[in-house]
């Protein structure tokens, strides 16, 4: 190939994923935010302003002149929503140290097992995507409800003599986020621990360690990349998550996701919605960018 | 101040029988499953002895040093430490400290709290830490260096952080696992001699381990030669060179040629052996092999000689061939001298002379001879 010509690729190759994030990210996004200015209207599509583009320059302008973040006052006016955000920022928080707190010894167990057994046992985490989601907490269902499964182990056991109400609870929905989000939280940690040296646990110990202490000073420390990534992959989408708690959760339970369905469906309320969305993406967005700067600051600083 | 050499030539604690072991392995054996690693081994290292482990991977080296920092424990037997029993002390707990072949730099941390990091793990006031640090680090040369992170540094420069962590906390013994298996081959010569001065200045013990005879060979007071989880033999480099006390020592160390052949004689501490090509014999030994058993005569590469005339020796120790090959090694020749018996022999003589025209070239006919000092019997 040409010099020119790989040049020419070289460029091709690194517009692509621009070219998708700007087709499938940008453009969608500022079509909701846009549409989160406008106001609710009986009429196809259900907000006002429409632009006509027959009306020329001004008809533009004057459509722009009736933006408002009226919907977005509106949003802190309510408690509902206030308090949907926090509940989900939550149970999302929650949820992420839970399925933490069960994923890494796995992870570290996988990292420690024989190299032989170890694609099996990758294979093991990642089968249940093999199901479908949806399925899946479904027999979640099968499995929490008073009458099942799990509560008839109990029973069986004499462990309790009353049936434990978990459906249709927050417990519920924590359950029902840490199962369905665990592979997403071991794999990245486990492929930190498992590039990691052996032989740095055996210098710390040799340094004057406990193990226990060798662990947090250094495979903990080091495992980290792969633990904010974890912990990112799981809390990012269960805060947004909508089926978990529809299905799982109870009529108190309140999180932004099923709030911005029931605007969206129940009340056709699209320009509300939007702002909900785009409200949403603000508290995920921010705090993660503020924190790659730190990190990759923190990268830079000893150079 | 007196060299090196003179303070070395007067130590060694391992010909006196006055003197205790420091460190003693007692019929160590340690077993993986199947294999055997190290097998019913007994060895001596004395107080500050620069000690080295020389043997071929899998021949249980690694596994000795690893049980004497506590990574391993012996499946018998018992290792004792200035005195004191190890079995069942943990690593963090043994006055030992190990310099890692990878060297196992913390990535996360800064030169500085690599080499701050045992200290503080002792819980050793700040002010003196900061002291022990500086003062590591200007022993090592890296004083610049501090605020860097392990991959802001060469290969040398991690080498030496490595080991002013490990020297950091003033252990009784430091181990030393392939300490300069990935540096280039000049700045291994040099760190070589850097090692030993660090070890004479701050009066440790050094156990290192090695398959580079020649790492060995330089910085070692002693050596113990291992294969298959056992010491073939412990000694000095010039005995372990010149005196290898079997087939195995005189052919992993350096070269060597080894002569088979059928006992003759044997009187007034010489031995006279005939081989099946027609060579006969006669050397100065210490052994005194059966007469009419076999032994082999093991004599290197710079003690045999080549020339185009008939040495004054002959028939005894000399032979008659033909130049099969020439190398030409900068410092030396290496000469390889095909005998009747189809037998090569190889012959190596100094360069010390610039430029000048070797009168022995390809497929002449020489003779090769030794004098009846240059090498040892080896019983089988």
């Amino acid at each position: 190939m040409s010099k020119f010509g790989s040049a020419i690729f070289n460029r091709l190759v690194i517009i692509i994923p621009y070219a998708w994030l700007l087709v499938f990210f940008l453009i969608p996004f500022f079509i909701v935010f846009r549409i989160s200015l406008s106001e609710t209207a009986v009429a196809m599509p259900p907000y006002l302003p429409v632009f006509n583009w027959d009306d020329g320059l001004s008809g533009i302008f004057d459509g722009i002149r009736q933006f408002s973040i009226a919907n977005y006052l509106w949003l802190t006016e309510d408690s509902l929503y206030i308090n949907a955000y926090g509940s989900s920022l939550w149970i999302a928080g929650v949820s992420t140290l839970l399925t933490l707190m069960i994923a890494y010894p796995i992870a570290y167990a996988m990292a420690q097992a024989p190299g032989s057994i170890r694609p099996t046992l990758l294979m093991l985490v990642i089968l249940p995507f093999w199901t479908s989601f949806l399925i899946r907490v479904y027999a979640w269902i099968a499995i929490l409800k008073p009458e099942g499964l799990f509560n008839q182990l109990l029973l069986t056991l004499g462990l309790i003599d009353q049936p434990l109400i978990i459906l249709n609870t927050n417990w519920a929905i924590y359950i029902g986020i840490v199962y369905s989000y665990l592979p997403f939280m071991v794999l990245p940690i486990y492929s930190a621990l498992e590039k990691m040296d052996h032989s740095l646990t055996e210098a710390a110990q040799d340094l004057g360690c406990t193990p226990i202490s060798a662990f947090w000073q250094v495979t903990f420390r080091l495992s980290m990349p792969g633990v904010i990534a974890g912990c990112m992959l799981v809390f990012i989408p269960a805060v947004g998550e909508f089926v978990i708690p529809d299905l799982l959760g109870g009529s108190e339970t309140l999180m932004i996701g099923k709030t911005l369905w029931n605007e969206f469906n129940a009340n056709r309320d699209w320009p509300v919605s939007s702002a909900v969305a785009t409200i949403l993406l603000l508290i995920l967005v921010v705090p993660i960018m503020f924190f790659q700067q730190a990190q990759a600051k923190a990268d830079s600083e000893g150079r | 101040m007196k060299s090196l050499g003179s303070i070395r030539r007067s130590f060694a604690p391992w010909s006196d029988p006055a003197s205790k072991p420091f460190i003693s392995f007692k019929n160590v054996t340690k077993t993986f499953g199947d294999f055997v690693a190290v097998d019913n081994l007994s060895l001596d290292i004395f107080t500050r002895e620069f000690f080295a482990l020389l043997g071929a991977s899998g021949c249980g080296k690694s596994t000795l040093l690893r049980m004497l920092a506590g990574f391993e424990q012996p499946s018998s037997g018992e290792i004792i430490l200035d005195g004191q029993s190890l079995a069942g002390i943990p690593p963090y707990k043994r006055p030992v400290n190990m310099m890692f072949q990878s060297y196992a730099l913390f990535p996360h941390m800064t030169v500085e709290s690599n080499v701050a990091f045992g200290l503080k793990q002792d819980g050793m006031p700040k002010a003196d830490i900061a002291e022990r640090v500086d003062q590591m680090l200007k022993l090592v040369k890296l004083d610049k260096f501090a605020k860097r992170k392990p991959h802001q540094l060469s290969g040398g420069q991690r080498q030496r952080v490595a080991l002013a962590r490990s020297i950091a906390k003033r252990p009784k013994v430091l181990l030393l696992d392939e300490p300069l298996g990935a540096l280039d081959k000049k700045l291994r010569e040099e760190t070589q001699f850097e090692l030993m001065d660090l070890q004479q200045q701050l009066g440790l013990t050094f156990v290192v381990v090695t398959h580079d005879q020649e790492e060995a060979m330089t910085m070692a007071d002693r050596i113990a030669v291992m294969a298959h989880g056992k010491v073939i033999q412990v000694a000095t480099p010039p005995e372990i060179y010149e005196a290898p006390n079997s087939r195995f020592v005189a052919d992993f160390i350096g070269d060597v040629n080894i002569f088979d052949g059928t006992v003759s004689a044997v009187s007034d501490g010489f031995v006279r052996i005939e081989t099946e090509g027609g060579l006969s014999i006669k050397v100065a030994s210490q052994e005194t092999p059966a007469v009419g058993g076999k032994a082999g005569f093991a004599v290197r590469p710079e003690k045999i000689r080549v020339g185009n005339t008939q040495p004054a020796c002959a028939p005894l120790n000399a032979a008659q061939g033909v130049v099969w090959d020439i190398g030409y090694l900068g410092d030396m020749t290496v000469f390889h001298v095909k005998l009747g018996d189809g037998r090569v022999v190889k012959a190596s003589s100094l360069n010390a002379v610039r430029l000048v025209e070797d009168p022995i070239g390809y497929d002449q006919d020489v003779w090769v001879w030794f004098d009846e000092n240059a090498g040892v019997v080896l019983r089988d």
